[in-house]
């Protein structure tokens, strides 16, 4: 398939340039902040640097170059796979990043599994059912406008402190998982949960759901063998913008829960002006959010074959 | 389990049920008239704070981590502070990030998207090109390396998510632009002998504008929340100036000994991103179909 070929070199193209974009964006940004280089690397005016340590700073990074050779010895270094050094933390960044994705990831898919499951069962349920989807609708909107902060953080009091189902901080186990998981899953769910119903809705009024019926498909099947399929493509489309929210939000999340991730580590670096972790993890995200929508788009023609024929 | 047997949907039906339904000409709707009466009530308390009498920085350690109720009908906080009157003053920097961000963006996104439409090959190509790139990575990571850059603060806030909102508007202004571009109005007009600059003013802008409008409008409880989750990471507006955002942040620390203080600045925060949500919904059914969106 030609077309597929050509189509899949373009996405990754256009990755490669999202990352240098990223990494350019995040080294002009270094280069940005008023004052000295070698001052916000020493940890800001009020660390008070003796001249010594500065001028150590800034052989020991190379500030003495001109910028565009640094500009150079960053884009090298990053094509190896060489983040550098945290200016704070005392550790190579991507030693830094390793240590903190777990957690992170752990709390992005049960987040995703609980948001996907909750939005396609809320919308298999009440598509179509003028009642319950009333209610459904109303808890979507009041999901989607509630910030995900004040969800955790009512969460914690209410089933922290008050009832101690589970722990307050921690980073232990299953149960300190549960309601950073829920504070995160909610506003992902509920629009997923409007576009799948509606979705839904449109695939059960159109004649293939009306001959499945007139074969005497029942209600369940037609939903979930039938109409489902057709709502699935509008949600794989969203699914990457989840992912970007789920990254906001686990950066938040982290932080309701006290909990170690690279939500928490990146919050942590902005406050603390420590660019080599910030641009590590930007590129980072900019290269799994790309991944993922090339990927998608690889799905939509698993999903639909009718994609398969369209050459886009 | 008895499941509901559910009314078959019958698109010819439902078709005729909205062709006989009166179309509104203004939502005079319960939930649209509410949200509109609590922006006003945010907008009054952003723009005079005072009018309550209560300071927002009187600290009374006598009276700290009182429920609500009595002299403070909202409580205290940690410092003997009144929640109610930091909340009547937070309205106005919640209210600042969340609308001026959308405002700014929307403003740049507009010029932006007309430059990619109108701009020429070079021009509109890098134009675009930039904006995806801006677009390929997750608008809060954006917003975290702008306040990396220019700090913490109020102001740098705002910039953050200007600039991670502007690309995607930028986005839509460009596609309408377009269709703007061929349409036959605007070729008239070029054909009528009018100058480049007259046809852009008086045709293609206003034709451009009111999509974008409500657009923004919708998206104000994006940028509004987005400006509380910086204000709660302690990246916003600092302290000792009260912000909904940062009120919550201040809570967490005490929720063991009085979860009231984390309950009204987030249900304001909430409810007006619902009613702003409800606002903008309501003027896009009213002008949609109209500015040629």
């Amino acid at each position: 398939m030609p077309t597929l070929a050509r189509r899949l070199s373009r996405r990754l193209a256009l990755t490669l340039i999202a990352m240098w974009g990223a990494a350019t964006l995040a080294f002009a940004g270094m280069r940005l902040v008023p004052g000295d280089p070698a001052r916000v690397i020493a940890g800001g005016v009020q660390a008070n640097a003796t001249p010594q340590v500065l001028d150590a700073i800034r052989d020991q990074y190379g500030l003495r170059e001109p910028v565009l050779v640094q500009y150079g010895v960053f884009l090298g270094r990053l094509l190896r796979g060489d983040l550098g050094e945290s200016y704070q933390l005392n550790q190579s960044v991507s030693g830094v990043i390793l240590d903190q994705l777990g957690p992170t990831v752990a709390l992005a898919a049960g987040a995703s599994a609980l948001g996907f499951s909750l939005a396609v069962g809320a919308a298999l349920l009440t598509a179509g059912r003028p009642g319950p989807r009333v209610v459904s609708r109303a808890l979507e909107f009041g999901s989607i406008s509630t910030p995900n902060f004040w969800i955790g953080i009512l969460l914690l009091a209410a089933f922290s402190f008050r009832l101690h189902w589970f722990p307050v901080i921690g980073d232990g186990g299953l149960s300190a998982l549960v309601l950073p998981w829920v504070a995160l899953a909610l506003p992902i769910a509920g629009v997923l949960a409007q576009v799948t119903r509606e979705g839904l809705e449109r695939a059960l009024g159109q004649p293939f759901a009306l001959t499945a019926r007139a074969r005497g498909a029942t209600e369940h099947r037609v939903r979930l063998r039938h109409a489902l399929r057709h709502a699935a493509l509008p949600v794989l489309t969203l699914s990457g913008w989840a992912l970007g929210e789920l990254l906001a939000g686990a950066v938040v999340v982290e932080t309701v829960f006290a909990r170690q991730g690279l939500g928490h580590v990146v919050v942590a670096a902005v406050r603390g002006r420590d660019f080599p972790v910030v641009t590590g993890v930007v590129v980072l995200s900019a290269l799994t959010f790309s991944l993922v929508n090339t990927a998608l788009d690889l799905l939509y023609r698993l999903v639909d074959p009718r994609m398969r024929q369209a050459a886009l | 389990m008895s499941a509901p047997a559910a009314v078959p949907y019958d698109p010819v039906r439902a078709a005729e049920a909205r062709a006989r339904a009166p179309r509104r000409r203004w939502p005079f709707r319960p939930g649209v008239l509410l949200a509109a009466a609590f922006l006003m009530l945010v907008c009054a308390a952003a723009a005079f704070p005072g009018l309550l009498g209560h300071a927002p920085d009187q600290v009374d350690p006598a009276a700290a981590l009182r429920g609500p109720g009595g002299a403070h009908p909202f409580g205290t906080d940690e410092l003997g502070r009144d929640v109610l009157a930091r909340i009547v003053y937070g309205a106005r920097p919640s209210l600042l990030v969340g609308a001026g961000s959308t405002l700014l963006a929307g403003l740049a996104g507009a010029v932006w998207g007309l430059a990619g439409a109108l701009g020429g090959r070079v021009v509109g190509e890098a134009a675009m090109r930039v904006a995806d790139v801006l677009l390929a990575f997750p608008a809060i990571l954006m917003a975290l390396l702008v306040v990396a850059v220019l700090g913490p603060g109020t102001r740098n806030a705002v910039l953050a998510i200007t600039v991670a909102l502007a690309p995607g508007f930028a986005r839509v202004v460009r596609v309408q632009a377009l269709v703007v571009r061929d349409s036959a109005y605007v070729r008239a007009a070029v054909n009528l002998g009018l100058s480049p600059a007259r046809v852009l003013v008086r045709h293609i802008v206003p034709n451009v504008v009111a999509p974008l409008l409500i657009l923004a409008t919708v998206n104000i409880g994006t940028a509004i929340i987005a400006g509380a989750s910086l204000s709660f990471l302690g990246l916003g507006p600092q302290p000792p100036d009260p912000e909904w955002g940062s009120m919550l942040a201040q809570a967490r620390d005490y929720l063991d000994v009085s979860w009231t203080l984390a309950l009204f600045p987030g249900a304001a925060i909430t409810l007006t991103v619902m009613s702003a949500t409800i606002a903008g919904r309501a003027l896009q059914a009213r002008y949609e179909g109209r500015g040629g969106g």
